[in-house]
C-alpha cells in the first residue's frame, strides 16, 4: 500500500493549486491532467468493470477496504486518499447490481468499458453561507421547478449553543442509497460518476423513495398544472426537464454541466462561493468565485462532516462546520439507535 | 342440455329421494338470495353502483389532474390511500379467521358463517388491492411490476405485490373449494328457470364443475385440500400484513422504522377482519333471512374473538407508544408527542377509544352483549381502524427529517407537513367501500349463501335443524329479523323433488388427506337460547367452549 503515502496531504495550498478557472477543467478528455491524481488512478483501474470471474473477489477485497474507509468517513476528519479506493469499490458495487438498470435506464449514459473519470462530489462550506437562498433559486430556474420542489434547499438549523446556521442540502448523492434499494422498477440508478439519478421515463411514482431518503431530498411531481412543458425539450435522466407528471425527482448534481466543464447551478449561483463541486478522481474542488481547491486537503484541512453519518448512506456531500455548528449532534438525533 | 346433467350430478345409486324438511329448508334458505330477487335489490345496487361511479369520475380527475389534487404533498407523500391499502386489505382477513383458523381448531359453530366470511374476503382483497392503482402517481406503468426485467428485489413493494397477488389466488382457491359439493345442488335448483341471470348462473356452475361426478373418494380429496389450504391461508395471511408493514419498517424514518410493525398490522387485520365479518354476516342475516341458522350466540362467540384480538392490538400500542415515547430520541419522540397530545390526537383518541375500549366493554356487560351490541363494536372497529392506518401512514411522513431539534419547540421543531382531504380521495374510498356490498349482493346472485354441504355433514345437523325450524316458526312473528306475514320456512310441499342429496355423507369416516373433516361435533344448538335473546347458555357450556371441540 505505498501508493497511499506516495500522495503528500499537505503538498498543494489551499488556493490555485490547479488552476484558478471557475470551470471544472482539470480533467479533460478522460485522461488525467494532474499528476498527484494520476498517481491513485492506477489504483482505481483494476475497480472498473472487467471479467466476472476475478471481480468478484476484488470487490470483496474493496468492500473489506471500503469499510474501513467506511469508518474514516464517519470520523470528522476524511483520509480522502483511503477514501478515493471505497468510492471506486462503491461504484463497481453500484454498477454491478444494477446492470440490467443502468443499461435500460439513460441513453446518454455511456456504458464504457473504461473506468470512469470522474467521481462528482460536494463540498459545502457553511463559514460561507449567509443562507440567501440564491442556491434554490437558480436551480429552480434551471429545472422549470416549482416553489415546493426545493432540490437544493436550505434549512434553519440551530446549533448546541442556540445559534442558528442556514443548512443547504442538495441530495447527497449517497454511495449506498436508501432510495436505489427500494425502488421497485430500478428508476432509480446510480450513474458510474457516483450520481444517483432518476428514470422518469420508469418511475412508477409510488414514493417508497421519499419514505427512504434520510434526507428529505426527494420531491414529487403532484400536479399537472405546475409542471412546465418546456418546448423542444427532451428530458433525459441527467438533465430531467421537464418534469414528468406523477414521477419523483431530485437533484441531479447538474451532471451534465460538470461534464461540460460547468459548475452546477447552485454553486455557480452562488454569491458566496460556499458550494463547492468536486471530483474525487481527479482530487479538485471550485467554487463560484474561482477558487480551486485540493479536494483531500480541503476536506482534511477543515474537518469536514457528512450530514447524518449514522445512517450509513455515505454521502458524496461534505460539510464545513466552523462557527460553533454542531451537524452530527443535531442529525444523529435524528436516528433511532444512533449514538452521539 | 345442461339441465339433464345436472340431475346426473348426483350420486345415481341414490337417485332423486324425497329430502326431510330440514334438509329443504337449508337448501331453500341458502338458494333463497340466487332465486329469489328482493324489492331491495336493484334500489340497492343503483344506489352503490352510483357510489362506485363518483369514485371512478373522482380518479380519473386525480389521473388528470395528478396526486396533488387528492391532497398529497412532499410531506405527506403517503397518506389516504396507503391507509386505505392496507385497511381493505386488512379486512378480508375475516375470510381467513373465520373459515381457516376455525377450522383448524373445529369450531363447528362457525359452519353457517363460512361462505359468508369466504365471499367476504373474496370481495375486499381484489379492492384492495385496486388501492395501489390510485396510490400510484404514474398508473399507467403499473405493467412494469409484472415485467420481470424491470424487477428490483429488494424492494418492499415489490414483496408486497408478490404477497397479495399469492392471498389472492389462496383466497380464491379457499372460497371455490367448499364450493364444489354446493353446485350440483344449486345447479338443480336453478334448472328449469329462464331469463339472462338463470342461464349465465347454470353456465357458470357448469363452468365451476356442476356436473362432476363426486364420489366419496372425491369428497375426501375435497375435505382434505380444504383443509391443506386452510393450514397454508393461515401463514400466507401473516405474510401478507407482515410484508404490507415491511414497505413502512423498511424505511428509516422515525415512527416508520419500528420492529413490531408486522406483529401490529398483522392484528390489526385480523381485528379489522373479524369486524367485517360480524357486520356482513349480520347484514345478510337480514336481508336474507337466516335467522333459523345464524343466532346471536354466533355473534357473541364472533364478538369474543373480535376482542381477543382488539385486546392484543391495543396492548401492541401501548407497547410501540410508550417504548418510542420514552426512549427520548428526538425523532421518535416527535411523533409520539404529535400522535398523543399533538396535532394527531383526535385521531389516535377517537382509535383508542372506539376500537380499543368500546368494544371491550360491550363484551364484559351481558346486557351490551347482544347482536346489536356486537354489530355496534365492530362498525367501530371498522371505522376506527382505518383512522389509526390513518395515524400511522401520516404522522412519520409528514415529520421533517432535516431540522435541529435543539431549536425552539424542541423534538416539534422545523417544518412539519400536512395533508388536508379533499373530495378526491373520500370519493375514492367512499366508492371502495360501496364496492364491497355491492359485489357481495352480485356473488350471492350466484352462490349459496349458506355452505350446504358443510352443514349437512355435521352429526348433529338433522336433529338439530328440526327443532330449529320449529322454534323458529314459533318465535317468527316475533322475531325482529322475520319480516311479518311472510313465513320464514316455506312448506315442505315448495320443494322440489328433483334435488339431488349432496352426496354420501363422510361422516364417521377418517378425515381427508389431513385429517380435517369439517366437525364432528355438533353447531351450536339452539335448545339453549331463542331468537333474538341474549345469549343465556343453559345446558351448554357458556360461549366458546361449547363449539370450541
Amino acid at each position: 500500500m505505498s501508493w497511499l503515502t506516495d500522495l503528500d496531504p499537505g503538498e498543494p495550498g489551499e488556493n490555485g493549486a490547479f488552476g484558478a478557472s471557475p470551470g471544472l477543467d482539470a480533467c479533460p478528455g478522460g485522461s488525467c491532467a494532474s499528476g498527484s491524481a494520476c498517481a491513485t488512478d492506477t489504483c482505481l483501474v483494476p475497480a472498473g468493470t472487467d471479467d466476472d470471474d476475478s471481480s468478484v473477489s476484488r470487490r470483496s477485497f474493496l468492500r473489506l477496504l471500503g469499510l474501513g474507509a467506511g469508518a474514516a468517513v464517519v470520523g470528522t476528519g476524511v483520509g480522502l486518499v483511503t477514501y478515493r479506493e471505497y468510492a471506486a469499490a462503491a461504484t463497481t458495487n453500484g454498477t454491478a447490481k444494477g446492470g440490467m438498470v443502468t443499461g435500460g435506464a439513460a441513453a446518454s449514459m455511456a456504458d464504457q468499458a473504461s473506468p470512469p473519470t470522474h467521481q462528482w462530489a460536494m463540498v459545502i462550506d457553511l463559514r460561507s453561507c449567509n443562507g440567501c437562498k440564491s442556491c434554490t433559486a437558480a436551480c429552480q430556474k434551471a429545472h422549470d421547478l416549482t416553489p415546493d420542489q426545493t432540490w437544493i434547499d436550505v434549512f434553519t438549523m440551530t446549533s448546541s449553543t442556540g445559534k442558528e446556521y442556514p443548512f443547504p442540502r442538495p441530495c447527497m448523492q449517497c454511495e449506498n442509497p436508501p432510495c436505489l434499494h427500494v425502488c421497485p422498477v430500478h428508476a432509480t440508478f446510480r450513474q458510474d460518476q457516483g450520481v444517483v439519478l432518476v428514470n422518469q421515463t420508469r418511475c412508477i411514482g409510488c414514493r417508497m423513495c421519499m419514505a427512504a431518503c434520510p434526507y428529505q431530498a426527494r420531491y414529487f411531481n403532484w400536479n399537472a398544472g405546475t409542471v412546465y412543458p418546456k418546448t423542444g425539450q427532451q428530458a433525459d435522466a441527467e438533465f430531467p426537464v421537464p418534469q414528468r407528471l406523477g414521477t419523483v425527482g431530485k437533484c441531479t448534481f447538474c451532471v451534465g454541466n460538470l461534464n461540460n466543464g460547468l459548475l452546477s447551478e447552485c454553486a455557480a449561483g452562488c454569491p458566496m462561493g460556499a458550494i463547492y463541486n468536486a471530483d474525487i478522481i481527479s482530487d479538485v474542488a471550485v467554487n463560484s468565485m474561482g477558487n480551486t481547491v485540493k479536494l483531500s486537503t480541503f476536506l482534511d484541512d477543515n474537518d469536514a462532516v457528512t450530514f447524518k453519518p449514522s445512517q450509513n448512506t455515505h454521502p458524496r456531500v461534505w460539510y464545513i462546520l466552523g462557527h460553533g455548528q454542531d451537524l452530527d449532534a443535531d442529525a444523529s438525533q435524528d436516528t433511532p439507535g444512533a449514538s452521539s | 342440455m345442461p339441465d339433464e346433467q345436472v340431475h346426473e350430478a348426483g350420486s345415481p345409486e341414490r337417485g332423486p329421494t324425497a329430502l326431510p324438511e330440514a334438509r329443504e329448508h337449508l337448501r331453500v334458505a341458502a338458494m333463497r338470495p340466487v332465486l329469489e330477487t328482493p324489492r331491495w335489490w336493484w334500489p340497492a345496487v343503483i344506489v352503490l353502483g352510483a357510489v362506485v361511479a363518483l369514485g371512478v369520475v373522482a380518479w380519473a380527475v386525480q389521473l388528470a389532474d395528478g396526486l396533488g389534487v387528492a391532497g398529497y404533498n412532499d410531506q405527506a407523500f403517503w397518506a389516504v390511500y396507503e391507509a386505505d391499502l392496507v385497511a381493505f386489505i386488512g379486512v378480508s382477513y375475516g375470510g381467513a379467521v373465520v373459515s381457516a383458523i376455525l377450522r383448524l381448531t373445529k369450531a363447528t359453530w362457525r359452519a353457517p358463517l363460512t361462505r359468508i366470511a369466504e365471499a367476504t374476503a373474496l370481495v375486499t382483497l381484489p379492492v384492495g388491492m385496486l388501492f395501489i392503482v390510485p396510490h400510484l402517481g404514474s398508473p399507467q406503468r403499473i405493467w412494469e411490476l409484472v415485467w420481470p426485467p424491470y424487477w428490483n428485489l429488494s424492494s418492499p413493494i415489490l414483496w408486497d405485490f408478490f404477497a397479495v397477488s399469492t392471498y389472492l389466488l389462496a383466497t380464491v382457491i379457499f372460497f371455490y373449494l367448499p364450493l364444489i359439493a354446493d353446485l350440483p345442488v344449486a345447479a338443480a335448483r336453478l334448472a328449469g328457470r329462464s331469463g339472462l341471470r338463470a342461464r349465465c348462473g347454470r353456465l357458470l356452475y357448469r363452468a365451476l364443475g356442476s356436473d362432476r361426478e363426486l364420489g366419496v373418494s372425491k369428497r375426501r380429496l375435497i375435505e382434505g385440500s380444504i383443509g391443506l389450504v386452510a393450514i397454508m391461508v393461515i401463514p400466507m395471511a401473516v405474510s401478507v400484513h407482515s410484508v404490507l408493514s415491511f414497505a413502512f419498517a423498511s424505511s428509516s424514518r422515525p415512527g416508520y422504522l419500528e420492529t413490531i410493525f408486522p406483529v401490529y398490522f398483522v392484528v390489526a387485520a385480523l381485528y379489522s377482519g373479524i369486524a367485517l365479518v360480524v357486520v356482513a354476516v349480520a347484514a345478510c342475516r337480514r336481508l336474507f333471512h337466516l335467522e333459523t341458522f345464524i343466532h346471536p350466540r354466533h355473534f357473541v362467540r364472533l364478538g369474543f374473538v373480535l376482542v381477543a384480538f382488539g385486546a392484543a392490538y391495543l396492548y401492541l400500542t401501548f407497547t410501540e407508544y410508550l417504548i418510542d415515547g420514552y426512549s427520548g430520541t428526538a425523532g421518535l419522540a416527535a411523533w409520539v408527542r404529535q400522535d398523543l397530545t399533538g396535532r394527531y390526537w383526535i385521531p389516535f383518541w377517537f382509535y383508542f377509544v372506539a376500537a380499543g375500549v368500546v368494544p371491550l366493554m360491550i363484551m364484559a356487560v351481558r346486557r351490551t352483549r347482544t347482536v346489536g351490541g356486537v354489530v355496534t363494536a365492530s362498525s367501530l372497529v371498522i371505522g376506527a381502524l382505518w383512522v389509526k392506518r390513518l395515524v400511522i401512514v401520516i404522522p412519520p411522513a409528514t415529520e421533517p427529517l432535516v431540522r435541529s431539534p435543539l431549536a425552539a419547540g424542541g423534538v416539534l421543531a422545523g417544518n412539519w407537513g400536512t395533508y388536508h382531504f379533499t373530495w378526491v380521495p373520500i370519493s375514492i374510498t367512499l366508492a371502495a367501500t360501496a364496492a364491497i356490498p355491492l359485489l357481495l349482493l352480485v356473488v350471492f346472485r350466484f352462490v349459496p349463501i349458506l355452505p350446504i354441504a358443510e352443514m349437512e355433514e355435521l352429526e348433529s345437523y338433522e336433529e338439530e335443524l328440526a327443532e330449529a325450524i320449529e322454534i323458529t316458526a314459533a318465535s317468527a312473528p316475533l322475531s325482529p329479523g322475520g319480516p311479518p306475514g311472510r313465513p320464514l320456512i316455506p312448506p315442505a310441499s315448495a320443494c322440489a323433488p328433483v334435488d339431488p342429496p349432496i352426496g354420501p355423507p363422510v361422516r364417521g369416516a377418517p378425515g381427508g388427506v389431513l385429517g380435517f373433516t369439517p366437525g364432528q361435533a355438533g353447531w351450536p344448538s339452539l335448545r339453549s337460547g331463542g331468537m333474538g335473546v341474549a345469549d343465556t347458555p343453559t345446558g351448554r357450556q357458556p360461549f366458546g367452549l361449547g363449539g370450541w371441540r
